[in-house]
């Protein structure tokens, strides 16, 4: 074990009424990647905050030694400075500029006072060489992927001398391929002697390529696991997240199947704006009443489109395929219609589209179906508060009154929030997409104990989730979605990773059970 | 929730309202309070308060079509035109074509659900901003009006001027007051005891929630009725043959039902989801395009409604006739607490943004300011005003009624969940 890197030590950082920090040391090791894991709150981002320079010298306790000197940076540039670069979790491209000018946004190069756009290109190409970009440097960056912008982000910490790559959740919005690529350019960077700080959820991921693990829980480090000495240890590392163990992290549920009641048949949806390119075809289903199905796939699948198309043609254009309910065909035209229909949709993207983020509680439960508290024409607000102190009380929606806005909860809460807003329209059918995604493990085991207990109720609940052992864990049937087909129906008692992963990726329609 | 935001909400009500808002109602006794001394009490006369009243009937109706649109992201700049066309349409249907004065009113009221409805189908069903459909109204009626008009001036008979005009007749015993504003005054004190006691008994059907302490709206009615009297006398005492001008009642009727919608109909809340997130609003089964050509359709009628008001107080309609009226609405929506962004403020707020607006041109005008002076100093106003809610949102407080509050508070404030710095500029009062 050679001299730390980067040491900080007795850390402490404070913010009005809240201890984000309490006494955190952290000491990296030049050369390793070190992974930093933690629920939501724990304080993670807060502890890079203060080394990058976001949180200034004097606005925390403790020291930083970095290559052997202490150091107070005043600002994010002082630390860039000094070699240590952070990438946040929302990328900072400009959409409409172009890879090269985003490269050096701020930092252009320069000859005789104007900006030298040849050598920018020729320097462009190095670094997106560095990192396996391989685009023309000239494409915007709204024109390439989430992943290639990723690997745009990390190009432009290359710009700036990088010695020290700080990660906040670089994979969170990667699908697997690009994962796996950017994992292994983390690999590379090692040989070339740099060090890396990844902040990550995905534990597989943590386990695959970290040396060092620290886990931090209620602003605290609990320990620092070196991978070499001890291995990683998934078990462990989760022990130590949520300060308990997670027996399973999955309730026990005995499902309880009816009827087949909801049915869609040759289901074919177009692009909104392409005609040729077909995001759903021929696509068929079914639910049962208490069941949970699984739509698993990989990103751009088409599950997303699959299930907003069915939710009141509320993406593409709806080409063909009818949708069967109670034995009898129904026609959804609107999301008025689907909600009128029992359907109900809970979308992957709870900020950007699931919620009001100027709302409070209260109105936020009640939104998709305020006739179900209209009195004559007239908002009751009485029933209003009534509603949402009772999903506040069931789902244990962590709040001190539904008064509060809906920005002050945390993601778990603002989630269930959104599931208590969709269950007050009575659904028979519910389509949760993505319904734990950045929500941490404590929170995620209840939104499971909730969707069981609907399911319990005799509703169909799908659930369309990126991550399988969810899908395994929690699904009585699941579907498999490759470029718009369903490929693959698997029975839960078939179901392993490798046999959905092999369906996820090939059209080759398989069945099993 | 701490004790100082719980007694703001108590205060002055609703969680939607926000800081800027309270901060209007402070700002604008003050401002009644400077331009009462500084005029001697000229301010606060009969004479000026009725005057007032008339001179910003119309722009205060605009305002209530103006914060539904702004609410819904949108933006009107043709208003002034608008009402500039339908005046002109109305004066000549009433005295070159021999119309009857009230159906001349229906006239203009069409006129107005048709220019915007016009604009509403632009705006919601093709998707044109709103800010470029109603630039090219703003033109497009300014040149209707004295293309129709041939930019002249066409007068109005007597019958039609009561609506900017007229005033409360006088009937009954002589009290040495207008018996029917104190008639209104009455009515409105009683109005506002039974909504108090209305919400105290929704608040008190709600388990868990408990109503405000009972000297708090103790308190807060006799304030209210306090100056529901003082003015009641005051538009009553005026000059013989003056009393509360038909056009401020006009107003006060659609305040009312303008605020009851917005607040308590699924109609209103649908505005307000439209502007917050109009994605997570049309997945919910909001109609987007119906609200929003709703919204826009209902701007053109108060405009026209607008409009006639005003060409019925001057007697007669012109080519220069609302000109820069968009600019008055916006600025009293945006004093009232509306964001730039959609999804926030409130009919009252603006209501109360178009008075400040309007007192501090009024005692200017008092004080013999020039009309230069006059735009000068309400043109840094509504800056400050609006930079000084920004600022308050990044420091995460509202310093005036914060310090206003401090005495009343008795424990600390409540521990916010933990989480990043990021948390704390959330913390805002009534967000």
């Amino acid at each position: 074990m050679g001299h730390a890197l980067l040491e900080m030590r007795s850390i402490t950082k404070e913010f009005p009424g809240v201890t984000a920090l309490s006494d955190v040391s952290l000491v990296v090791r030049p050369g390793d990647i070190h992974a930093i894991c933690g629920e939501n709150g724990a304080g993670k981002s807060t502890l890079m905050k203060v080394l990058s320079g976001v949180h200034p010298y004097g606005s925390y306790q403790g020291t930083i030694f970095y290559q052997g000197v202490e150091c107070r940076f005043a600002d994010i540039r002082a630390s860039e400075h000094a070699g240590i670069v952070i990438i946040h979790q929302e990328l900072a491209l400009v959409p409409g500029m172009s890879i090269t000018e985003n490269l050096f946004l701020g930092n252009e190069p320069r000859k005789w006072g104007r900006i030298d756009w040849r050598g920018a290109n020729h320097r462009a190409l190095e670094l997106m060489r560095l990192v396996g970009l391989n685009e023309d440097p000239d494409t915007l960056a709204r024109d390439i992927g989430v992943g290639k912008q990723q690997l745009v982000e990390i190009a432009k910490a290359f710009a700036k001398d990088v010695r020290l790559l700080i990660l906040d959740e670089p994979t969170a919005a990667l699908n697997e391929t690009d994962s796996r690529h950017l994992l292994d350019l983390l690999r590379g960077f090692k040989q070339r002697g740099i060090t890396s700080i990844m902040i990550s959820h995905k534990l597989n991921e943590v386990e695959a390529i970290a040396d060092a693990i620290t886990i931090l829980r209620d602003g605290r480090a609990i320990e620092t696991i070196t991978v070499a000495d001890s291995g990683a240890d998934e078990d462990r590392i989760v022990r130590g997240m949520v300060g308990r163990d997670l027996e399973s992290r999955f309730p026990e549920h005995v499902p309880n199947i009816g009827e087949v009641f909801f049915e869609v048949r040759d289901w074919t949806v177009r692009h909104p704006v392409s005609a040729e390119r077909l995001v759903c075809k021929n696509s068929s289903f079914t639910v049962r009443r208490g069941e949970i199905v699984g739509f698993a796939g990989l990103m751009g699948a088409g599950r997303t489109e699959l299930a907003m198309s069915v939710f009141g043609r509320s993406y593409g254009v709806h080409l063909g395929g009818r949708i069967v309910k109670d034995g009898r065909e129904i026609e959804i035209r609107s999301v008025a219609d689907a909600i009128r229909n029992g359907l109900a949709y809970v979308s992957e993207d709870r900020k950007a589209i699931g919620l009001n983020l100027l709302d409070d509680v209260k109105t936020s439960v009640v939104a998709a179906k305020l006739s179900k508290i209209t009195r004559r024409g007239v908002l009751d607000e009485a029933a209003q508060y009534h509603e949402a102190e009772h999903y506040r009380r069931t789902l244990r929606i962590k709040t001190p009154s539904v008064d509060e806005g809906v920005t002050r909860l945390s993601g778990g809460n603002q989630q269930k929030v959104v599931l208590a807003k969709w269950m007050f329209t009575d659904p028979d059918l519910l389509i949760l997409d993505e319904p734990t995604r950045g929500i941490d493990v404590g929170a995620k085991y209840e939104i499971y104990g909730i969707i069981q207990r609907l399911a319990d109720e005799g509703k169909g609940v799908i659930v369309i989730s990126s991550e399988l052992p969810e899908l395994i864990g929690l699904c009585d049937r699941i579907y498999t979605v490759f470029e718009g087909t369903i490929t693959g129906e698997i029975d839960r008692r078939d179901a392993d990773p490798e046999l959905l992963m092999k369906q996820m990726t090939s059209t080759k329609r398989m069945r099993s059970a | 929730m701490s004790r100082r935001r719980d007694l703001q909400k108590n205060l002055f009500g609703g969680t939607t309202s926000n800081a800027r808002q309270f901060g209007m109602i402070f700002t604008l006794v003050a401002i009644i309070v400077f331009f009462q001394i500084m005029t001697d009490g000229l301010t606060l006369t009969s004479g000026n308060m009725i005057a007032l009243t008339q001179q910003y009937a119309y722009i205060s109706i605009l305002s209530i079509g103006m914060l539904m649109v702004i609410v819904a992201g949108h933006i009107d700049l043709s208003v002034g035109s608008v009402a500039a066309f339908t005046g002109i349409v109305v004066a000549k249907a009433i005295s070159e074509q021999g119309l009857p004065w009230p159906a001349g009113i229906a006239l203009g009221l069409l006129v107005g659900a048709l220019i915007g409805a016009w604009q509403g189908f632009w705006v919601a069903y093709i998707g044109v901003p709103a800010f470029i459909v109603t630039l090219a109204g703003m033109l497009l009626f300014r040149g209707g009006n004295q293309y129709i008009g041939n930019a002249d001036t066409v007068p109005v008979p007597e019958g039609f001027r009561t609506i900017g005009a007229g005033y409360l007749p006088e009937t009954g015993p002589d009290t040495g007051y207008n018996n029917l504003t104190l008639l209104l005054g009455l009515a409105l004190c009683a109005a506002v005891v039974w909504r108090e006691w209305h919400a105290r008994r929704v608040r008190q059907r709600m388990e868990g929630a408990e109503p405000a302490p009972l000297w708090v709206s103790a308190v807060r009615l006799a304030v209210m009725v306090g100056v529901i009297l003082f003015a009641t006398f005051r538009f009553a005492g005026g000059r013989v043959g003056t009393s509360f001008p038909v056009s401020g009642i006009i107003l006060a009727v659609l305040v009312i039902a303008y605020s009851f919608y917005t607040r308590n109909t699924a109609g209103g809340r649908h505005i307000y989801a439209v502007g917050g997130n109009a994605r997570a609003a049309e997945l919910s089964g909001v109609q987007l395009r119906r609200v929003n050509f709703l919204v826009m359709t209902n701007m053109g009628i108060l405009a026209a409604l607008a409009g006639m008001i005003f060409v019925a107080r001057s007697a007669a309609s012109g080519p220069q006739d609302g000109l820069n009226w968009e600019l008055d609405a916006i600025a009293a929506v945006f004093i009232g607490g509306a964001a730039v962004s959609g999804g926030l403020g409130t009919v009252s707020g603006s209501i109360v943004g178009g008075l400040v607006m309007a007192v501090l041109n009024n005692g200017l005008q008092l004080i013999g300011t020039g009309a230069d002076m006059v735009q000068i100093i309400k043109g840094l106003f509504l800056l400050g005003a609006v930079a000084l809610d920004v600022y308050n949102k990044k420091q995460g407080r509202f310093s005036v009624i914060g310090s206003l509050m401090r005495p009343f508070r008795r424990e600390p404030p409540r521990i916010p969940a933990p989480d990043t710095s990021t948390r704390e500029a959330e913390f805002l009062p009534g967000r």
